[in-house]
């Protein structure tokens, strides 16, 4: 085990590759559609071809007369609406009396081959009365629009109407108030493993087993019960190797329950897997947003205050909307030092796939807007870009005007990482024409100090095991995706106790056998797991140490653990290997098993307003990064040469993998920075597959030079805080501002594409043009 | 579960497949992914997409790197094919598996068979490639975890380390 700089001998400063690696180079790793099918049925979902209608007709009789079909259901089979916040569940599984998008499931078939399952589809007979539709939030929100959902005046979802601190007393102090109309498309996760839920029912016994690609198995748990009324106990969730989720499987999906619901109706087994193009229509990802910012600021580049009104296009139903637009608003905040905000959410309906959570959760888009606000008044004020954000920077520990807790807070570090090695001050307005320099900060909270689903339970356990084999096995309900937590929990558990990390086994996410997590999303599992591995570890480690101390006769207190050997004193004086001590601790009680927790202290929990506890967190991260890119004027293509980006994740508990995540964010925020859009004609999707939604590949893909700062949280497991999310919302900003370092055009859509580009360039000599001609009139 | 095809026309299929012959009989129709993964059990190919768009299915056809999804299994007549689940050697993982492994070139690894293979066959025909080069062979591959930094930095780590 190496050392890091400070001398501090906690966890290997390298990094170490993945726990269950060796499974994903060697293609033994099982995803949901490669487990064992040879006695299940194959299933397909019907859809509804109308945006928005009322079901007239639905006649599933031919289709369930084919030979091969075993089970359809269709909304009659779950009067029960499924969704995440209690108070926003107005989604069936399977559409009953309306649909309200192109693409909602309306009944599902299960049959003994995917082909048969397909013509069973053909043979559904579905009449609606169609009903106007809306795609756009203007719309959704006009005066006379028909409701979608009648409780929801507006097509309101949700409003929100926020102020901190004195608003007008701010602007008035203001040098330079600046407004700004900014648009960003809607994006989806499209990670790369395709929606797949596999649904064992044994009719006889009546449980109900469950595998699914989900990032959050208690809430596929809770809602698995209520949809198919079954008793919790009698149903198991388990989380096979999970292909990437970014957030699209963090809500259950409807996919999830209707597989349930087909495999109790045919008595067995019945496996689905959803096409690319299903994927797309399930969605749940980042809406179309349209942000109007004011900012106002000193000369010294001290923002004064800050008015904002966001509007999401959430799509069709409730899914995670209300926790999105109050999201957009609490994390304006937590960032910069900003003395007064007031803020307006207008989340919205329309005949579109619901949109939900999606990495950076709420935050990228309004971070986008606030960015080149803050850019575009730096150069006004002939302020260098930098400059105008170490003027407003926070000083931890600290608490926000919405009563979010900032515990430390290493921005002004990464500020300065990224500025020295992209050379910015050397650089910056020395480019040639069509090369620019761009730079923006981001930040995110390592989990959600409130859980939407709140028990009063500590917001994580861990259990850790030891048996007779001296192995030490970690139980955990966090879902790994692939960023990487599973072996987070090792190195947690193994620089605790002081043994290698190839002793440990870390079992994740089985309702049946690991204590109940709260899932894989908001970058939860460092700060929380970990810090519930930790004191797992501790807590067994009190036990061996106890048994260590009768073995060695000294007293516990001058026991210590390290590379795998218990010892009083200075190593070699007298010592006991770590397996001997485990048969020692074994003698008086049998295997072990101890339960380590971590709870959010109240005053973590946000403010009292309502919506306060979005966006509350025990630890921000924070992100810095310069972005370089070359303009070709003719075609309007926009290239990526270089980024430079660094995050505070408070310590790199695995450094390997940190830069991954960082880099990967990076990398994200530039698919919905340059290309990543969906768009929908009459309801329908023009991008349903991976060619026509354009993510990056590695051909456009620029070199990313990651930094990471360590800003030791107080409270952070080893004081580390969250690493996958906070750099991405910081990429679109940064480029958008470069592309007008490159050719003096302030773009307001995302994503710049070539389109967009060539448009803005053409709108400018147009206006030159108007402006000769004015001044030849003159 | 059958896939599809179980009415078309079957034929016998013979092909060596990860260094040993065998006969399948296949529908005529049957693509190569669906025969890999339905028939073979070879569930390290991977389906990303609806056919052709993310490389998860990539497999090498006489050492040339193909998505498995846009070829009829029975093309592969008297051929040999690889996957992911033959390119170990006596237990001993590939150099291109290693790298992966330790390079963190795999995150949630879904898309790692198929980048691996299209790394292998690249290997093979030119063992010293450069950026560019690496590039261009793994254009028709998408991850959407890594960026691709430590995909690059792993098939560099390959080339390097003796086979």
């Amino acid at each position: 085990m190496s050392t890091g700089p400070d001398g501090d001998a906690r966890a290997p400063r390298a990094g170490v590759p993945l726990i269950d690696g060796l499974e994903k180079v060697t293609g033994r790793a099982r995803y949901t559609a490669d487990l064992e099918v040879a006695d299940a049925l194959a299933a397909r979902i019907f859809r509804s071809p109308c945006s928005h209608g009322e079901i007239i007709r639905l006649d599933v009789a031919k289709a369930r007369a084919l030979d091969g079909v075993v089970a359809i259901v269709t909304g009659e089979d779950c009067p029960h609406t499924y969704g995440v916040l209690p108070v926003a569940m107005n989604e069936y599984p399977l559409a009953r009396e309306r649909v309200r998008y192109r693409g909602e499931p309306v009944a599902a078939v299960a049959a003994i081959d995917e082909r048969i399952a397909a013509r069973a589809l053909d043979l559904i007979e579905f009449e609606v009365r169609p009903l106007p539709a809306y795609y756009t939030s203007e719309e959704a929100r006009a005066p006379g629009a028909e409701l979608l959902h009648l409780n929801k005046p507006g097509n309101l979802e949700r409003e929100v109407h926020h102020q901190f601190g004195e608003v007008a007393e701010g602007f008035a102090t203001a040098d330079l108030i600046h407004e700004e109309l900014i648009h960003c498309a809607e994006v989806n996760h499209a990670q790369i493993e395709p929606h797949a839920c596999l649904a064992d029912y044994e009719a006889v016994s009546g449980r109900l087993t469950v595998q699914s690609v989900s990032q959050v198995g208690y809430y596929l748990h809770l809602m698995l019960a209520r949809c198919l009324e079954m008793e919790a106990a009698r149903i198991r969730v388990i989380k096979p190797f999970i292909g990437g989720g970014f957030g699209a499987r963090v809500e259950v999906l409807n996919f999830e329950i209707i597989t349930a619901l087909l495999a109790r109706a045919a008595g067995g087994k019945v496996m689905m897997r959803l096409t690319r193009e299903e994927n797309f229509l399930t969605h749940r990802a980042r809406p179309q947003t349209d942000i109007k910012l004011k900012l106002g600021m000193r000369r010294d580049g001290r923002i004064t205050a800050c008015e904002c009104e966001v509007v999401q296009r959430g799509g069709a139903y409730a899914g995670y909307g209300i926790v999105t637009i109050l999201y957009a608003g609490s994390l304006l905040q937590g960032i910069y030092d900003i003395p007064a905000i007031k803020y307006d959410g207008y989340r919205v309906y329309a005949n579109l796939p619901p949109c939900g959570a999606m990495r950076g959760h709420g935050s990228v888009d309004t971070r986008h807007a606030f960015e080149c606000v803050l850019d575009r008044m730096a150069r006004k004020l002939k302020l260098d870009p930098f400059a105008v954000r170490r003027a407003n920077l926070l000083h931890a520990p600290m608490r926000t005007l919405n009563d979010l807790t900032v515990n430390s807070y290493g921005l002004a570090e990464c500020l300065d990482k990224v500025e020295r090695a992209s050379q910015w001050r050397e650089r910056i307005g020395k480019l040639p024409r069509g090369r620019g320099l761009g730079m923006a900060c981001s930040h995110y909270v390592s989990g959600a100090a409130k859980p939407i689903h709140w028990t009063g339970e500590p917001h994580a356990v861990v259990n850790l095991r030891i048996d007779f084999d001296g192995g030490v096995t970690a139980l955990t309900g966090a879902a790994d995706i692939g960023q990487g937590s599973s072996t987070m929990v090792a190195i947690a558990v193994a620089e605790t106790l002081g043994i290698s990390i190839k002793r440990i086994r870390v079992i994740s996410g089985d309702s049946a056998v690991t204590p109940k997590d709260n899932g894989a999303y908001s970058s939860r599992i460092t700060f929380m797991v970990g810090n519930a591995a930790i004191d797992a570890a501790n807590k067994l480690k009190a036990i061996l140490i106890q048994a260590a101390a009768g073995k060695l006769e000294a007293r516990p207190e001058d026991v210590e653990c390290a590379a795998e050997t218990f010892h009083v004193g200075a190593q070699g004086q007298s010592s006991i290997p770590f397996v001997d001590v485990v048969k020692a601790a074994l003698v008086d009680c049998g295997p072990i098993t101890v339960a380590g927790t971590f709870t959010c202290p109240a005053e973590a929990q946000g403010g009292r307003h309502r919506g306060g506890a979005v966006g509350s967190t025990m630890g921000f991260s924070y992100a810095a990064q310069v972005v370089e890119v070359s303009v070709d004027e003719p075609t309007g293509r926009v290239a990526v040469e270089n980024v430079w980006a660094a995050l505070d994740c408070g310590r790199a508990i695995n450094p390997l993998a940190v830069e991954g995540q960082i880099e990967g964010s990076v990398w994200m925020g530039m698919g919905q920075a340059l290309s990543e859009e969906t768009q929908y004609v009459d309801g329908l999707p023009l991008h349903a597959s991976l060619l026509e939604y354009r993510v990056p590949t590695i051909a456009e893909t620029p070199p990313i030079k990651v930094a990471i700062v360590e800003s030791h949280d107080p409270h952070g497991p080893f004081g580390a805080k969250e690493a996958s999310e906070g750099a991405l919302a910081g990429f679109p900003p940064a480029l958008v501002n470069a592309v007008a370092n490159a050719i003096q055009i302030d773009l307001d859509e995302l994503p710049v594409t070539p389109d967009r580009v060539v448009e803005a360039l053409v709108e400018r000599r147009r206006q030159a043009r108007l402006a000769a001609a004015r001044r030849g009139a003159s | 579960m059958q896939t599809d095809g179980s009415r078309a026309k079957k034929r016998l299929l013979r092909l060596k497949l990860n260094g040993r012959w065998r006969e399948d009989a296949v529908a005529e129709n049957q693509l190569l992914v669906d025969y890999l993964r339905d028939c073979a059990h070879l569930t390290g190919v991977k389906t990303g997409c609806d056919g052709g768009e993310c490389g998860a299915c990539t497999v090498l056809v006489e050492g040339e790197a193909v998505p498995s999804c846009l070829m009829l299994a029975v093309r592969c007549e008297g051929r040999a094919v690889e996957t992911i689940e033959g390119v170990a050697q006596q237990n001993r993982l590939s150099r291109l598996q290693r790298a992966f492994h330790q390079k963190l070139g795999a995150q949630c690894g879904f898309c790692t068979p198929g980048m691996i293979m299209a790394a292998e066959g690249l290997l093979r025909r030119n063992p010293r490639p450069g950026e560019a080069e690496i590039r261009t062979a793994l254009s028709g591959n998408l991850c959407r975890c890594t960026g691709y930094v430590k995909i690059i930095e792993s098939v560099k780590a390959a080339a390097e380390m003796p086979s």
